[in-house]
C-alpha cells in the first residue's frame, strides 16, 4: 500500500478505481463463461431452474397452508422466515471469515496489488466486494425462490422485489465486513496459513454444533401447537422476537411488515445504519491492522512432521502390495490427515451421521402396533438415504482425487508409474473408509429398527456393493471432469462434473432399489401373508442389482484409465 | 540415449514443435536454447512422457516413450520449470515417495536421500513440510528427487531459476560429474553463459524447428560469427531486431 501524502508536486499520483481493481475478476468470470461449452451452460441453467422450482413449490405449499390458518398462520410464516434468515446469517458469517482469508491474505493477485500504488480504501472496498460475492452467491441463489414464494403467497405486489433488495443488500454487507474484520484480527495473531487451519476447524465445529443444537431442539414441535400448554403461550412465543439484535430479525420484520400491509421503517434504519457503521469501522480496522497482518501472512508456519511409529506401521502393513502402491497409499493418507481443511470436514460428517441415526431412533416404527411389513420396508428405503449420504461423502472426498494431482501431474506422468496403480490406489484409499462408514450406518440403523435377518443381510450386502459402485463412479467422473487449477478441494464437488457425479449416483441408488424392490416385496409378502415366494424373481432381482453395482464399479474406472493415459497438461 | 525422430506437436492449428530430429548420446550434456514460446518445454515434456507427440517418435535408451512408457520412464528423471510438489509432505517423505515411484526403497534410498538433501543444504529441513519451503528450496528438492533413483537420463527445464549462487554452482558440478560418469542430461536454459560453459553440444530451437545444433565451434560456423560468444550467436540465429526495437520503444 502506498503512503499517503508522499508526492512530488507536478504529476498527479496514480489512483486506480475500485472498479479497475475488480476488473480482472469480472474479466476472468466472463472468459470462463465464453469458453464454456454451450451444452454445459444449458444443462446448468436447466438444473438451476429445476432447483429453484423445487424450493419455490415446497415453500409455496407450506406458506399457502399457513396463510389459510387463521390467527397464527402469518405469525408462523414470519417465524419460519426469521429462522431461515438467522441460518443464512450464521452461514454467511462463517463463510465470510474463511473467504476473507483467501481474498485478503492468500490470493495470488495480492503481491501485484500490494506493490501497486493503490489507495487503501479502494483496495478495502474491492476486496470486501470480492469476499461478499464469493461467500454469498449460494445464499443469494437460495433466497430468490424463497422470497418469490413469500411475495406470491402473501401478495407482496410489484414493489416487493425492491423491498427485498433494500433489505438484503445490508443483510449481506454486515456479515461480510464482520467476517473480514475477524479474519484480519486472527491473521495479526497467527500466521495466515495456520489461521486457515484454525478457522477451518472452528467453522466446522460451529457448523456441526449448530446442526446438533437445531436437531436437539426438535423444531418440528412448532408445527404441533397441541404440545404447548395453551394457545396463548404458543402465540406469545410466535409474536416474540427470536433474536432482536440480529440483522436477520430486522430483515424478517421489514419483509413481514410489508407483506402484512403495515410497513415499518425502523428495520430499514437498523439494517442500513448497521451496515454503514460496520463498513466504516471495518475500513478503519483494515487501515490500522492490514499492513501488519499482510506482512505476517507472508510468514509460513513451522510445520514439522517427523516420521513416527504410525508411519512405520503403515509401511509394514502395506508392504505386501509392493513399493509403488504402498508409497501411493501412504502419500494419500498423509496428505489427507495433514490438511486441516480436509479432515476437519470429517467432524461435520460425524455430526450429520449422528443426526441421521438420531432421526432413525425416533422413527415410530418399533414396538407394538406396527406391522412386520412396515418395520421391514422402512429399513429397505433407509438404503436410499444411506446411499445419498455416501454419495455426498464420495463427492467431497473421492471425486476430487485426480483433480488434486493437477499441479504434481508432471511428477506422476514422467515416472514409470502405471496409471492403473494410481487410479486403483485412489479408489481403495477413498472407498474402504466409505465402506466402513456405510456398514456402520446401515448396521446401527438396522439394529435400532430391529429388522429381520433377511432384511439385515439384504441391506448390508446392498450397501456394500453400492458403496463400491459409488466409489468407482466418483473416481471415474472425477477423472473425466477434472478441475486441475482449483486450489481449494472443497470447490471441486460443486463443479459441473460434481453435479454429473451426484446425479449418476442418485440414478444408481434408485436403480438398485427398484431392482430389489420386487423380490423384497414378494419375500416380505410371503412372510407376512403366507403367500408363495418366487425364487427365480429373487435371483433375477438381486443378481441384476449386483451386476449393476459391479459394472458401475469397474466401467467408470476403466474409462477413466483410458482418459488418464491420454491426459496431457 | 535420447533420440527424437520427426517429432511434431500441434495444438489445434498451432504447431509448437515441427518435425524435430535430434540425437543426444550417452555421457553428453546437451543444452537446448530458444526464445520464449519456441517449443523447448513442449519438446522436453514429450521426452518425459507428459505430452504425447502428434507424430514422430521419442526414444529414451532405445525405448519408445509412447509405446513402452513405463520402461522408458524408468530410465528417466525430469526436473520441471515450476516447482509444484505436495505441500503436506516433508522433504524426506517426498524423496521416499519419488523413489517409490521407481520401485526403489530401503536403507540405500534413505542414505541417498540424506546425501542429496545435505548436498543442497536441505538436511535441516528434512522433516519439515514442503509448504514452508521457499521457491528456491522447492527447486532444490525437485532436483534432488530427480537424482534419487539414479536415472540414466535427466531432462531439465530451466534448472537455474530460483537457485542461490551456491546451489547453482553445486548443480553445475553435479551435472558435469553425472555426465562424466556416462549419464545423459538434456537441459533447457535461458542463461546462455551457463549453457556455453557447461554443455557439450547446444541446440537452438525457434518456431518449433531446430535452427542450429552442435558444439560452440559448429554454431559459430553455422552463424558465420567468427569468435563471438553464445549470446551473439543466439541473437544472430533467432533474429537481431530486438535491440533496434528496444531503441524505438524507449525513444517513443
Amino acid at each position: 500500500m502506498p503512503d499517503e501524502g508522499a508526492t512530488g508536486a507536478a504529476t498527479p499520483l496514480p489512483d486506480p478505481s475500485t472498479a479497475h481493481l475488480l476488473s480482472p475478476k469480472w474479466l476472468t468470470a466472463r472468459a470462463h463463461r465464453e469458453s464454456g461449452r454451450r451444452a454445459r451452460t444449458i444443462f446448468l441453467l436447466v438444473f438451476g431452474l429445476l432447483f429453484w422450482a423445487f424450493i419455490y413449490l415446497m415453500l409455496y405449499r407450506l406458506l399457502s397452508y399457513l396463510q389459510k390458518t387463521p390467527e397464527i398462520g402469518t405469525l408462523i410464516a414470519g417465524k419460519v422466515l426469521g429462522l431461515i434468515l438467522a441460518g443464512f446469517f450464521s452461514i454467511l458469517l462463517l463463510s465470510n471469515v474463511i473467504t476473507a482469508l483467501s481474498s485478503f491474505f492468500l490470493a495470488r493477485d495480492l503481491d501485484l496489488l500490494a506493490s501497486a500504488p493503490v489507495d487503501w480504501l479502494k483496495f478495502y472496498v474491492a476486496k470486501v466486494i470480492e469476499t461478499l460475492v464469493n461467500s454469498s452467491w449460494m445464499v443469494l441463489l437460495l433466497a430468490i425462490p424463497m422470497f418469490a414464494a413469500y411475495g406470491v403467497v402473501f401478495s407482496g405486489g410489484l414493489l416487493f422485489p425492491l423491498i427485498v433488495l433494500a433489505t438484503f443488500v445490508p443483510f449481506l454487507v454486515v456479515p461480510t465486513v464482520i467476517g473480514s474484520a475477524v479474519t484480519l484480527l486472527l491473521v495479526t495473531v497467527f500466521p495466515a496459513r495456520r489461521a486457515r487451519d484454525i478457522l477451518s476447524v472452528i467453522a466446522v465445529l460451529a457448523a456441526g454444533g449448530l446442526v446438533v443444537l437445531f436437531r436437539l431442539l426438535r423444531p418440528e414441535r412448532l408445527a404441533r401447537p397441541e404440545g404447548f400448554k395453551s394457545l396463548v403461550e404458543f402465540v406469545t412465543l410466535l409474536r416474540g422476537p427470536t433474536s432482536p439484535l440480529l440483522p436477520s430479525e430486522w430483515m424478517q420484520r421489514a419483509v413481514m411488515s410489508w407483506l402484512s400491509g403495515r410497513p415499518q421503517l425502523l428495520p430499514y434504519y437498523l439494517l442500513w445504519s448497521t451496515a454503514a457503521a460496520a463498513v466504516v469501522l471495518g475500513a478503519l480496522t483494515h487501515r490500522w491492522l492490514y499492513p501488519i497482518g499482510f506482512s505476517k501472512a507472508q510468514e509460513s508456519a513451522q510445520r514439522w512432521a517427523p516420521s513416527g511409529p504410525v508411519s512405520r506401521l503403515g509401511h509394514r502393513l502395506l508392504a505386501p502390495f509392493g513399493i509403488v502402491r504402498r508409497e501411493l497409499v501412504l502419500k494419500e493418507v498423509k496428505l489427507f490427515f495433514r490438511d486441516t481443511t480436509q479432515w476437519s470436514q470429517l467432524i461435520l460428517l460425524a455430526v450429520l451421521v449422528l443426526v441421521y441415526v438420531f432421526n432413525i431412533k425416533f422413527l415410530p416404527i418399533g414396538g407394538q402396533g406396527v406391522s412386520f411389513f412396515l418395520a421391514n420396508v422402512v429399513p429397505f428405503l433407509n438404503l436410499v438415504l444411506a446411499g445419498f449420504v455416501l454419495a455426498s461423502v464420495a463427492a467431497r472426498f473421492i471425486f476430487p482425487g485426480i483433480s488434486l494431482e493437477g499441479r504434481t501431474w508432471w511428477l506422476l506422468r514422467s515416472s514409470p508409474l502405471p496409471m492403473r496403480d494410481l487410479l486403483w490406489s485412489k479408489f481403495w484409499v477413498g472407498t474402504l473408509p466409505l465402506l466402513a462408514l456405510a456398514l456402520l450406518i446401515v448396521g446401527v440403523t438396522d439394529y435400532l429398527m430391529q429388522v429381520s435377518v433377511f432384511m439385515f443381510v439384504v441391506s448390508t450386502l446392498t450397501i456394500a456393493l453400492m458403496t463400491l459402485a459409488i466409489g468407482g463412479l466418483a473416481i471415474g467422473m472425477g477423472t473425466l471432469f477434472p478441475r486441475f487449477e482449483t486450489e481449494n478441494a472443497a470447490q471441486i464437488p460443486t463443479s459441473f462434473g460434481g453435479l454429473v457425479f451426484m446425479m449418476s449416483a442418485i440414478a444408481l441408488i434408485g436403480l438398485v432399489v427398484i431392482l430389489e424392490a420386487k423380490p423384497v416385496y414378494t419375500y416380505l409378502g410371503a412372510r407376512a401373508f403366507g403367500t408363495a415366494g418366487d425364487l427365480v424373481e429373487m435371483v433375477a432381482g438381486f443378481g441384476l442389482a449386483a451386476a449393476v453395482c459391479i459394472a458401475t464399479t469397474v466401467i467408470p474406472v476403466t474409462v477413466a484409465l483410458r482418459r488418464l493415459e491420454r491426459l496431457e497438461r | 540415449m535420447i533420440k527424437l525422430t520427426n517429432l511434431t506437436k500441434r495444438y489445434g492449428n498451432f504447431t509448437a514443435v515441427d518435425g524435430i530430429n535430434l540425437e543426444v548420446p550417452r555421457g553428453e550434456l546437451f543444452g537446448f536454447l530458444g526464445p520464449n514460446g519456441a517449443g523447448k518445454t513442449t519438446t522436453l515434456r514429450m521426452i518425459a512422457g507428459i505430452l504425447r507427440p502428434t507424430s514422430g517418435k521419442v526414444e529414451v535408451g532405445g525405448v519408445d516413450v509412447v509405446t513402452s512408457p513405463v520402461a522408458a520412464k524408468s530410465k528417466l528423471g525430469f526436473i520441471p520449470d515450476r516447482p509444484f510438489i505436495y505441500e503436506k509432505l516433508t522433504g524426506g517423505e517426498f524423496l521416499r515417495f519419488v523413489a517409490g515411484l521407481y520401485d526403489q526403497h530401503g536403507p540405500e534410498i534413505e542414505h541417498r536421500g540424506t546425501e542429496l538433501l545435505a548436498l543442497f543444504d536441505l538436511e535441516a529441513w528434512r522433516d519439515e513440510m514442503v509448504e514452508s519451503y521457499s521457491h528456491g528450496m522447492r527447486q532444490k528438492l525437485i532436483i534432488a528427487s530427480a537424482f534419487v533413483h539414479r536415472p540414466e537420463v535427466i531432462v531439465v527445464d530451466e534448472p537455474m531459476v530460483g537457485l542461490d549462487p551456491k546451489a547453482a554452482r553445486i548443480l553445475k558440478d553435479l551435472f558435469k560429474e553425472y555426465t562424466r560418469r556416462g549419464h545423459t542430461i538434456m537441459m533447457s536454459t535461458h542463461t546462455l553463459e551457463v549453457a556455453e560453459a557447461m554443455c557439450d553440444r547446444i541446440g537452438i530451437i525457434q518456431g518449433g524447428v531446430i535452427r542450429a545444433c552442435g558444439t560452440m565451434d559448429d554454431l559459430r560456423a553455422h552463424a558465420e560469427s567468427g569468435m563471438d560468444g553464445l549470446e551473439q550467436i543466439f541473437l544472430r540465429l533467432t533474429g537481431e531486431n530486438a535491440a533496434r526495437a528496444l531503441v524505438d520503444v524507449l525513444d517513443a
